[in-house]
């Protein structure tokens, strides 16, 4: 569908105002780990940036997990239902 | 004072009659009134409430509300409501019928106070809920509802055998702490394991929820496995082994999500890493712990509603679900956008909504007790929640590629089903003491102190850096069309061969007995046959003189025996 208007996200200002607000507020939230005094449970937690750095770490973990676990899982789309289904193609699902 | 003994079921029942006889209007104002009215029934209920049954030998108390089911009893109420007026749009009778039977007996099982009445109701509950898969109508579903029942069914049976066993035990058929000294108590568990998607037994979950209708997997979400998430608190707290099966539960799936491609199935592995923070807070079994699980799991049914209507209205408006076929939807549903962003941030535990003042607590337990590997693994899990619910769901269903579709909001009582579900998000989340209220123990439990607080904002606001770092360096794995095996490749594919196998080796050596047989009869009667024929020995034609000749034997020997011995 040609759709010439141009949306929110449409122009790379914006996208790139929120990528700049992400960036700015990480390193607020970094700086406030040497400003406010934390009450913390754990010795771990004393860390500073414990929890930024297991945060990005934990994420870029997960998605690099997920990489490897895809290349041993991944399989074709219809690789149960061509046994299992009696139709050859199914259709798209037709709303109510 | 308001204590008339009214079991919740029953509304929900009657709810479910009148929707089969009913049409319009008329069954909308309906279907919305009573489970309102039996919502503030039990809103106004006084105290705990029981009712007693005599059965044979058996006290049976088919209704009990106590402090512990009545916080379930209301969301089940909130989730019922908002499901059914996110679905009032559907004409299909039977969806209305079988989503009012399936959320009364999931409501019928919050409240059974004995173990025979929860297996009635955790029965009905498979079999009416199988009906919203199968409502959508294809050949896939069918399918796939045919697993679902065939599990969910075998969990019942689990329960069944489990009970009796438990019941020769402790001679009482009330349902309280059941704990697992006994085979009985296993399976029991095992039971409720089943239901609750803990890992390998989770696929009934996985499989069926993407396949259901746009608006059952909404009914489905809420209460299936949040039943299960009670009977576990009431029968298992304190169970050590639960806690490293929440957090394998809250672990494994990240990874499964992450790859997914139907953004409904992103939701469903969503759901059952929800479910681990929860179990894993009912196997700490404190206090604190207990009202964590059951704080999340109020929650989670609301924000997981709204998340999955939200995929439900893109689904409606678009036919499509799959990441790699929608996008950039934004433009043309902002509503539907902001709306599911709020359910995201729910899910992700961000400060100000609701997943933050529930999930918080189970991590303090964790903690506090010590378990420190367990704290660090659902740390990461709380990263993942981030990851593939709260970025993942709005990014590629509302975001990243344009995929060219230009389409509309919902109809508007999805919409509106979908604002009530983001404001009680929002409102929990700023006001949690209107959920900490209703909690089993008494707590003064405060999420939203600063260091807490900068904890949460900084995992998340990194996690999602490091989002926006691997999409932007392309390490991300992008959308793909294609499945992902999981444990149900056992049954689907291993089990599957094994049978066609078996069935060969069964065909080839039934074939050959049956030849080996049948050439034992062909020759039987191959022999008979050549006696028989004009040249065979039995088709001798003896002359009648032979007769007599044998008769004149006989009298011989009768004469010689006789002479022989005269006495």
């Amino acid at each position: 569908m040609a759709d010439k208007k141009l949306y929110l996200f449409d122009k790379p200002r914006n996208v790139k105002i929120v990528l700049y607000g992400l960036y700015i507020s990480c390193a607020i939230l970094l700086l406030l780990d040497f400003i406010v005094h934390r009450h913390t449970q754990h010795r771990w937690e004393e860390l500073l940036g414990f929890y930024s750095i297991y945060g990005f770490i934990g994420c870029a973990a997960i998605v690099i997990g997920s990489k490897w676990l895809r290349g041993m899982v991944e399989r074709d789309e219809d690789y149960y239902t061509r046994d299992e289904l009696t139709m050859a193609q199914e259709e798209d699902y037709v709303v109510d | 004072m308001w204590s008339i003994e009214l079991p919740a079921f029953v509304p929900f029942f009657a709810a479910a009659l009148l929707a089969l006889v009913t049409r319009g209007a008329l069954r909308s104002v309906l279907m919305l009134a009573v489970v309102a009215l039996s919502g503030l029934h039990l809103w106004f209920l006084d105290g705990e409430v029981l009712v007693n049954l005599q059965f044979l030998e058996y006290e049976l108390i088919p209704y009990r509300v106590d402090e512990l089911s009545i916080v379930f009893g209301y969301v089940f109420h909130i989730a019922a409501f908002v499901s059914i007026l996110f679905a009032l749009h559907v004409k299909d009778t039977m969806q209305h019928v079988c989503a009012l039977l399936y959320a009364g007996s999931a409501v019928g099982a919050l409240f059974a106070g004995d173990l025979l009445s929860l297996f009635v109701f955790w029965e009905i509950l498979a079999v009416s809920s199988v009906f919203l898969v199968w409502a959508r109508r294809t050949e896939r579903a069918y399918q796939s509802g045919m697993r679902y029942l065939i599990i969910q069914v075998m969990s019942g049976v689990i329960l069944l055998g489990g009970l009796l066993l438990h019941v020769e035990q402790s001679g009482s058929l009330e349902f309280g702490f059941i704990g697992t000294d006994h085979l009985g108590g296993w399976l029991i568990l095992l039971a409720f394991g089943i239901k609750g998607a803990f890992p390998l037994l989770h696929t009934w979950l996985t499989d069926a929820y993407p396949e259901a209708t746009p608006t059952g997997t909404v009914f489905l979400s809420a209460f299936t496995t949040k039943t299960a998430i009670y009977t576990l608190a009431r029968g298992y707290p304190g169970t050590e082994l639960l806690i490293y099966v929440g957090a394998t539960m809250a672990c494994f799936p990240i990874f499964y999500a992450v790859i997914q491609n139907d953004l409904r199935r992103v939701l469903s592995y969503s759901l059952i890493n929800q479910l681990g923070f929860m179990v894993c807070g009912i196997g700490i079994g404190t206090a604190l712990a207990i009202n964590g699980a059951v704080s999340h799991a109020f929650v989670h049914i609301i924000y997981k509603s709204l998340l999955f209507m939200s995929m439900g209205a893109v689904l409606y408006r678009t036919g499509k679900i799959k990441a790699t076929d929608i996008g950039g939807l934004y433009k043309t549903m902002p509503k539907t956008a902001v709306l599911c962003i709020i359910g995201a941030a729910s899910i992700s535990a961000f400060p100000l909504f609701s997943g933050f003042v529930a999930k918080s607590m189970i991590m303090a337990a964790a903690i506090k007790e010590g378990y420190n590997v367990v704290w660090l693994a659902l740390l990461l899990a709380s990263a993942g929640v981030l990851k593939h619910a709260g970025i993942q769901i709005p990014y590629f269903a509302f975001f990243a590629h344009d995929s060219g579709i230009r389409t509309s909001e919902p109809p508007k009582n999805m919409l509106l089903a979908m604002t009530i579900a983001a404001f009680l998000c929002l409102a929990i989340g700023i006001y949690p003491k209107m959920l900490y209220r209703l909690l089993p123990f008494a707590t003064d439990f405060n999420p939203y102190d600063l260091t807490h607080v900068l904890a949460q904002t900084q995992l998340l606001f990194f996690a999602m850096l490091a989002f926006v770092w691997l999409n932007l360096q392309g390490i991300y794995p992008p959308e793909k069309a294609a499945i992902n095996l999981d444990a149900e490749w056992f049954y689907r594919r291993f089990l599957r061969r094994l049978v066609e196998k078996i069935s060969v080796w069964v065909d080839g050596f039934d074939s050959d007995l049956r030849i080996r047989v049948e050439d034992r009869i062909n020759w039987i009667i191959t022999y008979f046959a050549q006696r028989h024929y004009p040249t065979g020995k039995g088709a001798v034609i003896r002359p009648t003189g032979n007769m007599v000749m044998y008769i004149a034997i006989l009298l011989a020997a009768y004469l010689w025996l006789l002479l022989s011995f005269p006495h």
